[in-house]
């Protein structure tokens, strides 16, 4: 999922940019005024987590391979800004260091992992946890639910930055200047290799975390 | 006021313990990242074994000559925007064959963990020392 250089026309990873900016500056303000110092090793771990969560490339046999993003999971731990925040830096440093992603795609890579994958992982999980307690089954459910919705919805919505290319973008005799593949094509590639077998690793990897906090310090579901 | 002591130090001892009690928890997360640091090279072992390819919409121009027929012109002006030290997660000039590359692996790893991290921990200061919380929070304790 994440997008290469030369992949997004300049109109797209502008904009993309532009999106995804506010949501920094707001997660800033966020934690500028709830942060505490004592937090600052849980956002460095759940920021590396991040990194490294990614790097397990899962594969489907014969075809593509994708991964987890973590991004439900420190938002349920750490807050949803806390985990824009900490998704985001990972993402900087894998198109930095590691050219996994590209520089002009920051923007819409921190977007659809980051921004989206923490907001609407958190959003799901609130929504189903409820008032449940702490140590209840209900919660590792809502944290599995809420880690398959969010990167389902992470996928679409690069299928869809992806997709748009060919229609935006096309050279005068009517070819394809960056990704080439339209809406058709890219949409279901990514929509469903996160359905059927990504997604599930994301909310097993979800639950398992969960249920391993719920017994070790449920103060941090608290 | 005895009483009143005691309970003042159960308050402390019990502050006490929940400190000690966070410093392993925080202890027992980085031995967890630090584990799948270790195992990592699953993530390009068992793919391999399994005959998969890269991801989706992330191949290289080559790649996508390949595939689609032809090099989009955008993408060939763009694809080499940035070269990173450590494409692919590899360490620069290392050996072909699997150890290297699940030793190089390894190292990216423990390098990009350190890295985020790192760059984790400074915006986290940044934040905090603006915050007018956390200077309440000193003065209290003073």
């Amino acid at each position: 999922m994440h997008i290469p250089d030369g992949y997004l026309g300049p109109a797209t990873y502008a904009a993309m940019y532009a999106v995804t900016i506010p949501f920094w500056a707001v997660a800033s303000w966020k934690l500028n005024r709830t942060l505490k110092a004592k937090q600052a090793p849980y956002l460095a771990i759940g920021a590396a987590f991040a990194f490294v969560i990614m790097m397990f490339n899962i594969p489907i046999i014969g075809g593509t391979t994708g991964h987890a993003t973590g991004a439900t999971l420190i938002a349920i731990l750490l807050g949803p800004w806390a985990a824009v925040i900490a998704v985001s830096a990972a993402i900087i440093i894998q198109a930095l260091l590691f050219g996994d992603g590209g520089i002009t795609a920051i923007g819409a890579n921190c977007f659809n992992m980051a921004v989206v994958g923490a907001l609407v992982g958190y959003g799901v999980y609130r929504l189903i946890a409820a008032r449940s307690g702490v140590a209840s089954r209900r919660r590792v459910a809502a944290g599995a639910i809420a880690a398959y919705v969010s990167l389902n919805v992470s996928a679409l919505l690069t299928g869809i930055e992806l997709g748009l290319q060919p229609m935006l973008e096309r050279s005068a005799s009517g070819q394809p200047l960056y990704a080439p593949y339209p809406l058709s094509v890219a949409v279901p590639a990514l929509a469903l290799e996160h359905l059927l077998l990504f997604g599930i690793v994301e909310a097993a990897i979800t639950a398992l975390v969960i249920r391993y906090i719920q017994k070790n310090d449920p103060d941090m579901l608290g | 006021m005895r009483n009143y002591e005691s309970k003042s130090e159960n308050k402390i001892m019990r502050n006490e313990n929940r400190d000690r009690k966070k410093n392993l928890t925080v202890r027992k997360l980085w031995i967890g990242v630090g584990i799948l640091a270790l195992l990592s090279p699953l993530g390009i072992i068992i793919p391999n074994y399994l005959g998969a390819g890269g991801a989706w919409g992330e191949w290289t121009l080559e790649q996508i000559t390949k595939i689609s027929g032809f090099a989009p012109e955008g993408m060939k002006r763009m694809a080499d925007t940035w070269k990173a030290p450590m494409t692919n997660y590899a360490v620069p000039g290392q050996a072909a064959g699997p150890v290297h590359s699940s030793l190089g692996y390894i190292v990216a790893a423990i390098i990009g963990i350190s890295a985020t991290a790192g760059l984790m921990y400074l915006l986290t200061r940044l934040l905090v020392r603006k915050d007018g919380s956390s200077k309440h929070n000193q003065q209290a304790r003073r």
